[in-house]
């Protein structure tokens, strides 16, 4: 069977991101950018599924600017087969990435879907869902086991108050945790063998899809400092200050 | 103006997260109705009837809503949800595994996580992090988003006396099963209410150790045990109890960090504690920015003298 994979090109996790003095949004310039961790994990569960002889190509779309060929190829590295980037603008929902990812897949008819269960710069945890919602397939998220078997699929999911087996008909709509794998450095080798890999470029009208968003961010600031703290010399010393200065004891 | 609230709970109790998502209602304005979707619920429904400021009650009693599968609540909430203007969840792992589902049924975008209510269409939530604060307004028709507890103050769970009403036919989307489930027993208080998270990091060693070092000083002050990222991935504690991120968040009065460098996924889920104390062997470690009170030493002797001195 087929398996797509979503990726986004985000800010590296390790990267500490300023605000922009005009408070238009976050400084994006001359900062590293990698592939989104959760994103990584997806590929990472795709690849491993093809090991295992469950799944036969793995495709991987990712809906950005045009440098985000950079984290398709890297995704190729790791061993997705061929890549597809739908060019947008910086500005796009995830609604209409869902959209877009919809037409995607209704184009490619995988029947696994994987995508991280959120990016680490918006933070919204949505477009998986999104997604499912639109296809009317059923969705696992927070996954951090998969079991295909025939034409269904067991995903443990991560829940709050400790783990959820659901059963899903495929096709269907998987978002990772982290804990589901560790993925794989890329070889060199294949660094070099994915650069002649194919790299379908697409835009957002290809699938009927106006690029916008009714979300519009007025205003992006700095979150309120701490006040800098004390260092204490004892054990005595600490629990003095918690009881009589911060009074929380 | 009319606001739909989806409520957490077990089929048995209403969680409390709910109760802050009603806080962010009356913020909003307007008659605020809850939703009850679940299996044998009527409890939790009359538990949220009593909530002050709860206007209605709607309970939707089926046996395909009793594990909250997206696919069957969502498309509940989507059906109802037409006849609001906005539509509210708990940020928890339901109500974002729920909420977007029911906003792409609707065609509309939605917000996830807010932390403050600007206007009726105007809202703050935090991107990357936590490192930026982002203002959002929405245009859609109907507004969804999800909201996080820690950043509104949970209304009175007594008070109210709401009508419940029983709504529709239930469908299942037969897309989908409930398997199985595991969860965590624990006696402490619930991580994300706590009024005082004991965590332990990677420095703490060991699961073996962590219990050692942790629990008493948990029990001592009635806190809940909290974890950052590496020591869940190293096996040391359950994964429900990593702080972060992409764990909880969580915003008590006092956050006790025994062996957490402080990495910035970490820092996302706690830093908005009243007050936080670091204990750590590294002088330079990040968590000391951010802490209120930090002490540089061994955990293994400095945690059980302070279990012993308070």
């Amino acid at each position: 069977m087929k398996a797509l994979v979503a990726v986004k090109r985000v800010v590296d996790a390790n990267v500490k991101v300023r605000v922009k003095p005009d408070n238009s949004g976050v400084d994006l310039t001359n900062v590293k950018m990698s592939i989104n961790p959760f994103c990584e994990i997806a590929v990472e569960e795709a690849v491993r599924l093809k090991e295992k002889g469950t799944v036969s190509e793995i495709i991987v779309v990712s809906v950005g600017p045009k440098e985000a060929q950079e984290q398709i190829r890297s995704s190729m590295a790791l061993g997705a087969d061929r890549g597809i980037l739908v060019e947008t603008a910086d500005d796009i929902g995830a609604l209409e990435v869902a959209k877009i990812l919809k037409g995607v897949v209704e184009q490619e008819q995988p029947q696994l879907i994987l995508l991280g269960k959120q990016a680490i710069d918006d933070d919204s945890n949505q477009v998986g869902q999104m997604l499912a919602a639109l296809l009317g397939s059923g969705q696992a998220t927070f996954a951090s086991e998969v079991k295909v078997d025939g034409d269904k699929v067991q995903v443990t999911r991560e829940i709050d108050g400790g783990l959820q087996t659901v059963e899903l008909a495929l096709p269907a709509v998987i978002t990772t945790d982290l804990r589901l794998n560790e993925p794989r450095y890329a070889a060199l080798p294949n660094i070099m063998k994915a650069r002649k890999k194919p790299l379908d470029s697409k835009t957002p009208a290809d699938y009927g899809v106006t690029a916008s968003t009714k979300l519009k961010t007025l205003k992006v600031e700095s979150p309120a400092e701490r006040q800098a703290g004390v260092q204490v010399k004892s054990v005595d010393e600490l629990v003095e200050k918690l009881k009589n200065e911060a009074k929380v004891i | 103006m009319s606001i739909l609230v989806i409520a957490e709970h077990d089929n048995k109790t209403l969680n409390a997260a709910t109760l802050h998502v009603v806080a962010a209602a009356q913020k909003i304005g307007g008659d605020i109705t809850v939703l009850v979707a679940g299996s044998g619920a009527q409890a939790v429904a009359d538990a949220a009837a009593k909530v002050a400021g709860v206007g209605k009650v709607l309970l939707a009693d089926n046996a395909v809503y009793a594990n909250q599968l997206a696919e069957n609540v969502a498309a509940l909430v989507a059906d109802l949800g037409k006849g609001y203007k906005h539509i509210l969840a708990a940020a928890t792992t339901n109500g974002k595994n729920i909420l977007p589902r029911a906003a792409a049924l609707l065609d509309v975008s939605m917000i996830s996580d807010i932390i403050s209510v600007e206007s009726a269409n105007t809202f703050k939530r935090p991107i990357y992090a936590g490192n930026a604060i982002a203002t959002v307004q929405s245009e859609e028709a109907v507004i969804l988003a999800t909201v996080r507890g820690t950043a509104f103050d949970a209304v009175a769970a007594e008070g109210g006396s709401a009508a419940v009403e029983t709504v529709g036919e239930a469908k299942d989307a037969g897309v989908s099963k409930f398997v199985s489930e595991e969860i965590v027993k624990s006696e402490r208080p619930e991580l994300a209410a706590a009024r005082i998270v004991v965590s332990g990091g990677r420095g703490v060693g060991s699961g073996e150790n962590y219990h050692k070092i942790l629990d008493p000083l948990a029990d001592k002050l009635g806190a809940a045990l909290g974890a950052s990222r590496a020591a869940v991935d190293a096996g040391f504690v359950p994964n429900d109890m990593q702080v972060g991120q992409t764990g909880k968040i969580v915003a008590p009065e006092l956050y006790i960090a025994v062996g957490i460098s402080g990495a910035i996924q970490h820092l996302a889920g706690m830093k908005d504690s009243k007050v936080i104390v670091a204990i750590n062997k590294d002088e330079e470690a990040p968590i000391n920015a951010v802490a209120d009170y930090w002490l540089v030493g061994d955990l293994n002797t400095v945690v059980p003298e302070l279990v012993a001195k308070i």
